[in-house]
């Protein structure tokens, strides 16, 4: 099947070469940063991680929220998502990679990460986080390829598959949990110790995630003469608006006890994301960008009249993208480590080589999901045809 | 030639149980992690493995100096800039930590900060004017229960079960820095471009590593010292500087699991704190104000 | 078959590729390396055969035994007692003190990089002035 990938137009060769171009640029850069060090980066002692585990961490919400098509679809038996599962989980496939991938870059010592194999370490929430997404990048890849080649044979899915998919259910929340863990249970870093962590992780990887699939889906319907179809757009445009609220509300949730409290720890990191400490404030046009974002994605989403509008959808979708990945990737994990544990403030700005790496690896990400893509819709093709 | 065989086999028979009833005596007197603990010598079954099948060799020096728990008591008051700059200078120079100007960057064992920095949260406006400006020497506090050690996913950085000291494994950090983040005092410091690029070879200590870049360091309660009967060299240095100046001692060394120790004493003298003790991490410095 | 003639090229391509060392190299036999054992010590923890062929196990054993359990005193077969270190007994100015002439040799020659200098410092050694091979 893989070798319908190699088969496309001038226009598919044209991106895939783009991408080619980043990931070379990407890979070039981390030649660099792998023979200077880590120190090519804006990470500092005080912000210890940057860019590359922001990254990480917002695309295993991606990698996770294929779970709400597979849900309404196995569970459920909302049968219109059928013709969209394939696409929610590649797009799990290529999410898990970029998140392994941002890994891999952020480690001073790559060539050494399978001590964490050599050693294992159960103790470590680093340690799960590596068992439950590589577990899922292997569920994805195996479940999403499966179904797929009893489509193109026009057989009904094997009943042995449907197990891994059932499997596949709890283990997307869980790779979120586990990342969610890998701050909530840090004590020390107040904007990370809380109790809620996963549960917004979750609720705002449910808006990302479906709000880039409707994206793609609008995007192909352009492109290719896949429809994923209207009611799959209309459904998933729910599940964006649904989880978008509640992502917000956990947000001001944070803010009451923050501030209710008065306990100055826990409110240190968010006057210095929305108002600046001390007179630093390098994120706050970041974070009032986010939050214009999340109050015009919520107003076009729960408005029925601007939801049922695709290009509208669109802006909706493109806004409730940005306002995620401003607010999970620079706010959440830099904000943390402001002001460090000596209540010093060190800010942080990504360098060159640092965002020519990150693009790199998105390039990769998407080269994969273009691959996979490619070969998804081509199989549909095939068997709409021959019906 | 029967009956020798017969007595042969009884008394191979009696030792072979002898020799196995020792063992199983002493697993049925502890738990049976702690009975594996002996059986591995402290390894890990996946270092026995790596070692393929040997446990750790050697012996324990002699001339060292051994505690069941180390602590360290740093008295502010006694402290002033030129004892601690002392302090900072002897600990940099003996473990080969590299001069980096650029504070993003920096690498620091022991340093000296304000009160508010350094007991954050216990500081308020009204307190005396020597304390407002005396270097509180901070570094790692060698945790009883370290977060550092329970995040790290290689067990590269960890607790020394015989003495409680915390350490880092140079040969074995991925540089994932998930310690940096989980330290509440930000003692952890990350090579972040090859040290020895702000290290002259004339300042190197020749007895003593240095690192690499892409791992994480930081103090290490002098493990290397403690290994040939030497307390710690801040503790040294600033001992003798105090008593130059006929001061009570600014940092004291021992074991707190000794009631007679000279930690202990001060203790009782004195009142003390500890830097966030309401995170449970148990630090194992001890501040007297 | 399909596309047989491009089949055998690319297998002929690649088998010539994978066999590039072989014959590459083929009668341009390197010298075997010879190393410089120290002037002073004659002894070292184990016997020669052993260090051949042990060293780095001795040595990986070695730093897990010293850093993770603090087992620092090493009994030699023959009793004598040695501080496990390979900076301050190995490397000291008494026994190997001359790493180019001692561990590099047989590393190049076998093409091995072992990380241990990164960290470990060396003995200084005095440049020469004409190096005798060129690594």
């Amino acid at each position: 099947m893989l070798e319908k990938a190699f088969v496309g137009g001038r226009k598919y060769w044209i991106w895939m070469g783009c991408l080619l171009v980043v990931m070379g640029a990407g890979f070039l850069s981390w030649l660099y940063q792998f023979s200077e060090g880590l120190g090519v980066t804006g990470m500092s002692r005080d912000i210890s991680w940057g860019v590359y585990i922001a990254n990480f961490t917002f695309l295993v919400g991606v990698a996770a929220a294929a779970v709400m098509v597979v849900i309404p679809y196995y569970i459920h038996h909302y049968k219109a998502f059928g013709r969209i599962t394939i696409l929610a989980e590649f797009l799990g496939v290529a999410a898990v990679t970029m998140c392994l991938l941002f890994i891999i870059v952020d480690l001073g010592n790559p060539f050494r990460a399978l001590n964490v194999l050599l050693h294992p370490t159960p103790k470590s929430i680093l340690f799960w986080d590596m068992v439950v997404l590589n577990g899922y990048l292997f569920l994805n890849i195996f479940i999403g390829w499966n179904v797929l080649m009893a489509e193109r044979k026009g057989s009904p899915t094997p009943g042995w598959i449907k197990p891994f998919i059932y499997l596949s259910i709890p283990w997307a929340i869980s790779i979120h949990t586990v990342t969610a863990f890998l701050y909530a249970g840090l004590p020390g870093r107040h904007f990370w110790l809380t109790a809620i962590m996963a549960a917004r992780f979750l609720s705002s990887a449910f808006a990302a995630g479906p709000a880039m699939l409707i994206l793609f889906c609008l995007i192909l319907r352009k492109t290719t003469k896949f429809d994923a179809g209207n009611q799959q757009i209309r459904t998933l445009s729910g599940i964006v608006a649904y989880a978008m609220i509640l992502n917000v509300f956990f947000f001001l949730l944070e803010c009451f006890t923050a501030f209710y409290s008065g306990i100055p720890g826990h409110q240190h990191t968010i006057v210095y994301l929305f108002a600046g400490l001390h007179g630093h404030t390098g994120l706050v046009p970041w974070m009032w960008t986010s939050a214009f974002f999340w109050v015009v994605s919520l107003v076009l989403l729960i408005v029925p009249v601007t939801r049922r509008s695709d290009d509208v959808l669109a802006v909706a979708c493109v806004a409730v993208f940005i306002g995620c990945y401003i607010d999970k990737g620079v706010g959440l994990v830099i904000g943390g480590f402001i002001p460090n544990p000596l209540e010093h403030i060190t800010e942080y700005v990504a360098t060159v080589p640092e965002i020519l790496i990150t693009l790199g690896v998105w390039a990769t990400g998407f080269f994969i999901l273009s691959a996979l893509y490619k070969v998804a819709l081509t199989v549909k093709e095939e068997v709409e045809a021959e019906a | 030639m029967g009956v020798n065989r017969r007595k042969f086999l009884k008394i191979a028979g009696i030792s072979t149980l002898g020799a196995a009833a020792v063992p199983a005596a002493d697993a049925l007197a502890m738990n049976p992690i702690e009975w594996l603990d002996k059986q591995l010598g402290g390894f890990t079954p996946s270092e026995i493995l790596l070692h393929m099948g040997h446990k750790p060799t050697g012996l324990k020096p002699r001339e060292a100096l051994t505690a069941k728990r180390w602590a360290m008591v740093v008295n502010v008051r006694q402290l002033d800039e030129e004892i601690a700059e002392a302090c900072r200078e002897t600990c940099h120079k003996i473990h080969n930590v590299p001069d980096i100007k650029n504070p993003k960057h920096e690498i620091k064992w022991i340093w000296a900060e304000h009160y508010e920095h350094a007991l954050p949260g216990q500081h308020h406006e009204h307190i005396d004017d020597v304390l407002k400006e005396a270097p509180f020497l901070v570094m790692c506090n060698h945790c009883y229960d370290p977060a550092c050690v329970r995040v790290c996913p290689t067990k590269a950085t960890f607790k020394r079960e015989h003495d409680g000291i915390v350490l880092m494994d140079m040969h074995r950090c991925i540089g994932c820095r998930f310690c940096m983040a989980a330290c509440p005092f930000g003692a952890r410091n990350f090579n972040w471009k090859d040290p020895r690029l702000f290290l002259k070879e004339e300042d190197q200590n020749p007895e003593f590593p240095t690192r690499m870049k892409g791992v994480v360091e930081k103090c290490n309660f002098c493990a290397e010292r403690l290994a040939k009967g030497q307390i710690p060299a801040c503790v040294e240095v600033a001992q003798e500087l105090c008593k130059k100046k006929g001061r009570e001692p600014a940092l004291v060394f021992g074991d707190l699991e000794d009631p007679d120790s000279e930690v202990r004493q001060v203790l009782r003298r004195h009142h003390s704190l500890r830097r966030k003790p309401e995170l449970g991490t148990n630090p194992n410095v001890y501040y007297i104000v | 078959m399909y596309d047989g003639g491009k089949i055998i090229a690319g297998i002929i391509i690649g088998l010539i590729f994978l066999t590039f060392p072989i014959w590459f190299t083929h009668g341009k036999a390197v010298k075997r390396p010879e190393v410089k054992l120290p002037e002073k010590e004659k002894q070292c923890v184990q016997s020669r055969e052993y260090m051949k062929t042990n060293h780095m196990q001795l040595l990986d054993l070695w730093r897990d035994s010293v850093v993770r359990v603090a087992q620092r005193s090493y009994v030699a077969p023959n009793g004598t007692k040695y501080d496990m270190s390979l900076q301050n007994t190995c490397m000291s100015t008494e026994c190997h003190a001359k790493k180019t002439e001692f561990c590099d040799r047989c590393h190049d020659y076998t093409g091995v990089v072992p990380y241990c200098w990164d960290c470990h410092i060396p003995p200084k050694e005095e440049p020469k002035e004409k190096p005798e091979e060129m690594h």
